[in-house]
Formats: structure tokens, sequence, C-alpha cells
């Protein structure tokens, strides 16, 4: 018998500032966080949040991971350093990353080449490891049950939240801090993708518009608290919502390009909506994926399509955070999740920004121009789809339930 | 290389060792590395400073001998007169 989950703390550090409620109201507000070709975090300043000694020993992406955690813990009810309602060996943590400590990676390879190698700093290693976020958040706050990274790319947030998710149900944890951090905005990281071509020469993030030239990089974290439905009750938490199901499925396709028809991609939402209970005729909302890319934007169309049925589809409001703030990669399901929560919690689907042109092969409702009012087309708390495709061709779908 | 003085070694390791996290305050000869939260891993940086600074090569086993701030200073010193 699985366990129910719930989600009883957010945290994120975004392009539209640092906490999780500048994500959703901002976004509702219509702002776009993008400058300068990139979703920057320009309001996060470490020394606020952290120690000299922190920021010292933390890459930018487990700082604005150890931030966000901090945020969720808070709005949990749980003290720091391992004063939380749970038994700590029973709390699991989480953190995705697609890239890892890239500036550090970078500063590190110049003092090589510049200064010889045994100038390399001893804290290379322990700042750009992929699981440096996780375990930041799990020192910071005592967390002794199951702790890693996860990496799998863009997809990364939403398989973190997956596998908490999975540790509750079946009984490994009873609690998870769980969500993912990306701070991919140096030199060396434009340089990569902008070689491979996968960014938007406008700088625009335009998702499923007929003109969307690529994605638009984004950095921040979003971490969320999950606990077990009974225990949550019972310590009397207030609930945000609940994670109710997780699917995942693989291309097998191409290293980059997503698989055209959608059909694993339709598979990982199915799996998800079968998890959660939901029937394709239950789902108020789709946070897609919705990165702005032409073959991303049109293969999750075919998706969803595949999902829910043609009819269905055409009937479900869709947005993508990535209007607003980029793509945040590896932090990308875990802020979209985020957002997701918030949406179900106001009731208020924010559009999908700077969508003015159809394009034929994207043909479903996409929420232009204004926030929009969510209709819970179920009898109880409406249910959300959250959507993570990635380059190495995972598909992951998270399912998430407003608070009863 | 001009010669430097105990004092002018102290001053710098002072410097690095604030860097690191601790209050400059705390930072006394009398001071432990543990009561300063000063790790293995700073000791490392320290030695590539100091190395840089004045020549002086400390290796892992030198360090693990070192238990305060004045045990540094001093070993450095030696080395560097």
């Amino acid at each position: 018998m699985k366990r129910r989950v719930v989600i009883t703390g957010i945290g994120a550090v975004s392009p539209l500032g640092v906490g999780a409620r500048p994500l959703h109201e901002e976004w509702a507000k219509g702002r776009v966080g993008i400058e300068d070709g990139a979703g920057w975090c320009r309001s996060f300043e470490p020394s606020e949040h952290l120690s000299i000694k922190e920021i010292r020993r933390l890459d930018r992406f487990a700082q604005l991971a150890a931030v966000a955690s901090d945020e969720a813990m808070a709005q949990a009810g749980w003290g720091s350093n391992g004063d939380s309602p749970y038994d700590p060996l029973r709390v699991g943590c989480i953190v995705a990353t697609g890239i890892g400590g890239i500036a550090t990676v970078e500063q590190n390879l110049f003092t090589m080449r510049d200064r010889g190698a045994a100038r390399v700093s001893p804290l290379g290693i322990p700042m750009y490891m992929p699981n440096a976020a996780a375990a930041a958040v799990s020192m910071r706050h005592g967390l002794r049950g199951q702790m890693y990274g996860v990496v799998s790319a863009c997809s990364g947030g939403a398989h973190a939240l997956g596998s908490a998710l999975r540790m509750i149900q079946y009984g490994d944890a009873d609690a998870a801090v769980a969500g993912g951090s990306e701070a991919t905005l140096t030199e060396f990281g434009f340089a990569c993708f902008n070689s491979m071509q996968a960014l938007s020469e406008t700088g625009v993030s335009r998702p499923f518009d007929r003109r969307r030239d690529g994605f638009v990089m984004g950095e921040g974290a979003g971490l969320l608290v999950l606990e077990e439905l009974e225990s949550a009750r019972a310590r009397g938490a207030t609930i945000l919502g609940e994670l109710a199901g997780y699917g995942a499925t693989a291309d097998a396709h191409h290293l980059t390009a997503p698989e055209p028809s959608g059909t694993a991609a339709a598979r990982a939402v199915s799996l998800a909506l079968e998890d959660a209970g939901v029937e394709t005729d239950g789902v108020s909302y789709i946070n897609a994926h919705g990165t702005s890319t032409q073959l991303n934007d049109a293969a999750e169309t075919h998706a969803l399509k595949r999902a829910f049925g043609d009819e269905q589809a055409h009937k479900i409001p869709i947005s993508s955070t990535k209007s607003t703030i980029g793509h945040l990669l590896g932090a990308a399901g875990a802020v979209e999740a985020v957002a997701t929560v918030q949406v179900l919690g106001t009731g208020l689907i924010p559009p999908t920004l700077g969508y003015e042109e159809p394009d034929p092969d994207c043909d479903l409702d996409y929420v232009p121009g204004e926030t929009r009012r969510l209709v819970p087309v179920n009898g109880g708390p409406p249910a959300a789809v959250s959507n993570s495709f990635a380059f190495g061709g995972h598909n992951v779908s998270l399912v998430l339930r407003g608070a009863e | 290389m001009a010669t430097v003085t105990k004092e002018q070694i102290q001053e710098r390791v002072v410097e690095a060792l604030a860097s690191f996290g601790p209050d400059a305050s705390q930072i006394t000869p009398d001071a432990t590395f543990e009561e300063l939260d000063i790790d293995s891993l700073d000791l490392v940086e320290l030695a590539q400073i100091v190395e840089d600074e004045y020549g002086v090569v400390l290796k892992g086993e030198d360090m693990k001998e070192l238990k305060t701030v004045g045990d540094a200073v001093e070993l450095i010193s030696q080395r560097a007169a």
C-alpha cells in the first residue's frame, strides 16, 4: 500500500526574485524575468543569506539551493539544525542539477593554465561535484536519511521530486527536502549551449509561438518539503498541496532531439496520472516543459495529445514558466513544480508570455495574453500536470493536487 | 628575497585565515584551528598562499602537526629564515 505525500513548504530563487512568492506573483502580472539574453538571479546577494565560509565553500548552484531550502523549511515550520518534527534519519534529501558547479570548474581550469596544477583549489571538487547542492542542504538542516544528487539535464528537478515521492510512498522516509538547482550563466556555459545552436538568437523565450527560436538560459533553484500525509496531519502542518504522481520514461532516440511523435513522453504523463489515480478528464492545468525550441514544443504538443486524447488535450489550459524565467535546466522541474503548487493554491494560471502567433504544430490552449482563473474540472481539489523533458531523452511528468 | 619578519608572517596568516570565515579578532596565536573551524581543506589553501608569498613549501605531514595559529606562524618563520 503506497502512502500519500503532501507538500508543506516551497522555496525558490529565480530571475523574478528571491522567494517563491515573486515567482508566481510577478509571472501572473506578466513580468518577464529575462534581461540581456538570460534569466539572471540579480536580486540574489549571497552575503545576505550565507556566512563567509559557506559562500567560499559553495558554488553558486549550491548557494541557490541552500537559500531556497531555508525558505521551504521555514514555511513547513521545521526548525534548523536537525530540529525537525521527524527523526532526521527518516528525512531524505535529493537535489538535482543539470551541470553542477561549472563556474568553479572554469575558475580552476584558468588557475591551472596560468599558475600550474599545484595552485588548483582544494575546494574545487567539493564545490563542483553535482551532488554538492544536496550535500549543502543536508548539512545545513541536519537531514540524515537518503541523500543524493540527481543528474538528468533538464528533467533533473522533476526526477528529484519523483524519487523523493517514491521514497516516502514506500516507507523509506517519512519526509524529504527535494528539488533542483542550476547556475550555468558563465562564459563557458553560454559558449557550450551557443555552439549547439540551442539558445534563442533573439533572446526571447516564447514557447509554442510560431516564431520561437530556441531557449533562453536561466539560473535559480526550487526546493520543496514533502511529508507523508498522515504524519503531516498529525503534527498540524499547513498542507499546500499534494505530490500525487510521478512517471518517467526515456526516448532512446537522440542525444539532444526529442523523439518527434512524443510516444515515450506521453507514456510518462500516463504513468504519472495512473500513479496519482487521476483520469485524463481530471486535469485542470498543465505546466508545460515548453522550452521555446521548435522541436520540444511540437513534440510536447504531440505527447499531450497522445496522453490525453486529442479532444481532451484541447480543453486543458497549458502554460510555460519558461516564458518568464527562461530555462533553468536541472532546476526547471523543481521551480516549475513550485509554480504549479502556487497555481493550484491561488487558482490563478499565469499565461505563456510572448505567445502571440499560433503554430500549426502547436494547436492547444497555451493561455495567451492574460492570467486566467483556474476552473477545477472535478469535484475535489484540482489536479495539474508538470512536464520535464531533457537532453539525453529523459521524460518526466509529475501530478500535483491542490490542498483539500 | 627580502627577509620577512615573524610579525609580517603573522599578519599575512591572520589575513588569510580571516578570508576563510572566522572573525579576525578571534585569530590569536593561541587560537586552535579547531576552535576557528579551519579544516584540512583550508590549511591546504593556506599552504598555497604561504608558498606563493614566501616560497615555503608545506606538505601534508607538516600541516598535520599544526594545532594553533601560533604553530603555523612559527613553522613558516623557521622555514622562511
